[in-house]
């Protein structure tokens, strides 16, 4: 499924708007909502950034809650340096802070990126695998963002401008980048690398730009999340918030841009959705001595299942409709 | 002077002497063979031309600059472009957009252009579209241009590969067997072709190829590798008289 690019940058300008409007309303949507919402806008950066990396350029990275946690320090770092501040004062400190965020992600992208010339495929996901656990224990033993014991962020700044303003930014600069001639090279490396480097495509050049572009919206959306939940733990960031972001990808249908934001938000909501099994006591009706309130407990259990099903049903991704396109 | 000059180019891996003392000149508009039993160093010397390999001595010119120790994406950047043994397709790309995504050599403007979307950006875009589907027309091709790579048949692949290494505007063509797996017709057409791309976009093809026939018929110079040493060099006839390169295929 392709994105219809033509209009792409009146598109974005209409998504801006339209997340400035919701914002003003935005004290009207319930905060449990309001705070999921958030995580989807999130997760759809994360998502649609390691789709760079993974789907088109199919380097296989396993770090990207990595570079996640570099951006939310780095911006929760700089906001607590500020005070009480008015609502114009505000915006740009915490768009600041983001971008400086993501701009050390990038570094640590590069970082990373470096090894990749030499490594492919299992090889490559351990390399990353290995540097996201790095940046894990570097933050859970620097005392002064408090270690393993977590980091406060003082300001609630994330709201639904940031959030969707940042997560349209993200799939407008990956879709911009990927459908043109230039970003033809990157799927190009994706199915034969020595193929492009005979066609002139320079793959040492694209694999390393591959994980900078992807570790900067990373290390943005690290911030988003740390001004969202206010408060950061190293644990937070693990392997397994990786593998999260690396399901929504392939669910999506690798290097399918739409699929994996429609993934993104399924598999934000579905945990949330499934919460209504805690409700479960007892079947109606039915005499007490039967409870259910093992029935709660199953819910990530579902929520596995789910995933195992979709994957069983599904592999060339749960939104690719017709045969796969790019 | 030549255009692609290789003077005494040898590579060595461990103790063996893949292709050894090469001389080897190419001039404008030739259509040259490089032929040899197996294992004659026929591909390797086409991975020394392409910069996928680095010779271990000797020298290598193209348009009078040495291109030893030129990275494979810049020796291409500079008019040599090639096509593959086992076919190397962008598979999952479209037939217009493996074509396309080696016009990316032709850009003007860089990333930028590219996420502002100007109209500096789609002109460009615009332009390369035509000259893709112009390249794709002159080949029969166009008619599957949004159809996967991979979906095409045996012979469409290989003369997709073909049409997209001339998407780089190359000086220098080379051809690794690109009669490999086609059948009696298919070799007739692919004849016919080679001296149709020479002749159309005027530029230098060098093929190395199993088939004799299709060699002999084509070429207008032959070089001989055996073990790496070239053993014979000159027109069909006195390649097809030589009597080393008898030996070299049918043994004394």
């Amino acid at each position: 499924m392709n994105l219809n690019l033509r209009h792409a940058k009146t598109g974005l300008l209409g998504a801006l708007a339209l997340c400035f409007l919701v914002t003003l309303f935005s004290k009207f949507i319930n905060p449990y909502w309001l705070y999921i919402l958030y995580d989807i806008g999130i997760n759809i950066i994360l998502a649609v950034s390691l789709n760079l990396i993974n789907g088109y350029t199919g380097q296989f990275s396993l770090g990207h809650a990595g570079f996640m946690a570099v951006g939310a320090y780095t911006a929760g770092v700089i906001t607590n340096q500020f005070g009480q501040l008015n609502a114009f004062a505000s915006g740009g400190v915490f768009l600041g802070a983001l971008l400086a965020g993501g701009l050390m992600a990038a570094v640590a992208g590069l970082l990373v990126g470096i090894p990749t010339l030499r490594l492919k495929g299992d090889y490559l996901a351990i390399v990353t695998l290995g540097f996201g656990e790095i940046i894990r224990v570097i933050l859970q033993n620097v005392d002064s963002v408090g270690g393993a014991r977590g980091y406060s962020v003082m300001h609630g700044w994330t709201n639904f401008f940031w959030t969707f303003g940042l997560a349209a930014v993200t799939v407008y600069v990956i879709a911009s980048l990927v459908n043109s001639t230039y970003g033809r090279g990157f799927i190009a490396v994706h199915d034969d690398e020595i193929a492009a480097e005979a066609m002139g495509i320079n793959t040492t050049k694209y694999k390393v730009s591959a994980f900078v572009i992807g570790a900067f919206f990373a290390g943005i959306a690290g911030g988003l999340y740390a001004h969202s939940k206010q408060y950061i733990t190293p644990g937070g960031f693990g392997f397994m918030q990786s593998i999260a972001f690396v399901v929504m990808v392939i669910l999506g249908g690798m290097g399918n841009t739409v699929g994996v934001i429609l993934a993104a938000i399924l598999l934000t909501l579905l945990p949330e959705g499934l919460r209504f099994l805690a409700g479960v006591q007892q079947i109606p009706g039915v005499a007490k001595m039967y409870p259910l309130s093992w029935v709660g407990d199953t819910r990530m259990i579902i929520y596995s299942l789910l995933l195992i099903v979709l994957m069983l049903t599904r592999p060339q991704g749960l939104f690719a409709f017709k045969k796969r396109q790019r | 002077m030549a255009l692609l000059q290789l003077d005494k180019a040898t590579i060595r891996f461990g103790g063996l002497t893949a292709v050894s003392e090469l001389d080897l000149a190419i001039g404008n508009t030739d259509l040259i063979g490089l032929i040899g039993p197996n294992g004659a160093g026929k591909t390797t010397a086409f991975n020394l031309i392409t910069g996928v390999y680095q010779p271990t001595s000797g020298q290598i010119s193209f348009n009078g600059q040495s291109i030893v120790g030129s990275k494979p994406y810049l020796i291409t950047a500079r008019g040599i472009a090639r096509t593959f043994q086992n076919i190397r397709l962008f598979a999952s790309l479209s037939v217009f957009d493996n074509v396309r995504a080696v016009f990316h050599l032709h850009l003007r403007g860089d990333v930028r252009h590219a996420l502002w979307r100007g109209r500096g950006y789609h002109e460009e875009e615009a332009s390369i579209a035509n000259r893709v589907i112009e390249l794709l027309e002159i080949f029969q091709l166009a008619k599957y241009r949004d159809e996967p790579a991979k979906s095409l048949s045996y012979g469409d692949q290989r003369r997709l590969e073909i049409v997209r290494a001339l998407a780089a505007q190359p000086k220098l063509l080379l051809l690794d067997e690109p009669a490999a797996g086609m059948n009696a017709t298919e070799k007739v057409e692919l004849t016919r072709l080679i001296r149709f791309i020479r002749d159309k976009f005027q530029i230098s093809i060098l093929l190395v190829e199993h088939d004799m026939q299709l060699v002999m018929g084509i070429c207008e110079r032959i070089a001989v590798l055996d073990y790496g040493v070239k053993i014979a060099e000159g027109t069909p006839d006195e390649v097809r008289r030589n009597p080393k390169v008898i030996a070299a295929y049918l043994g004394e």
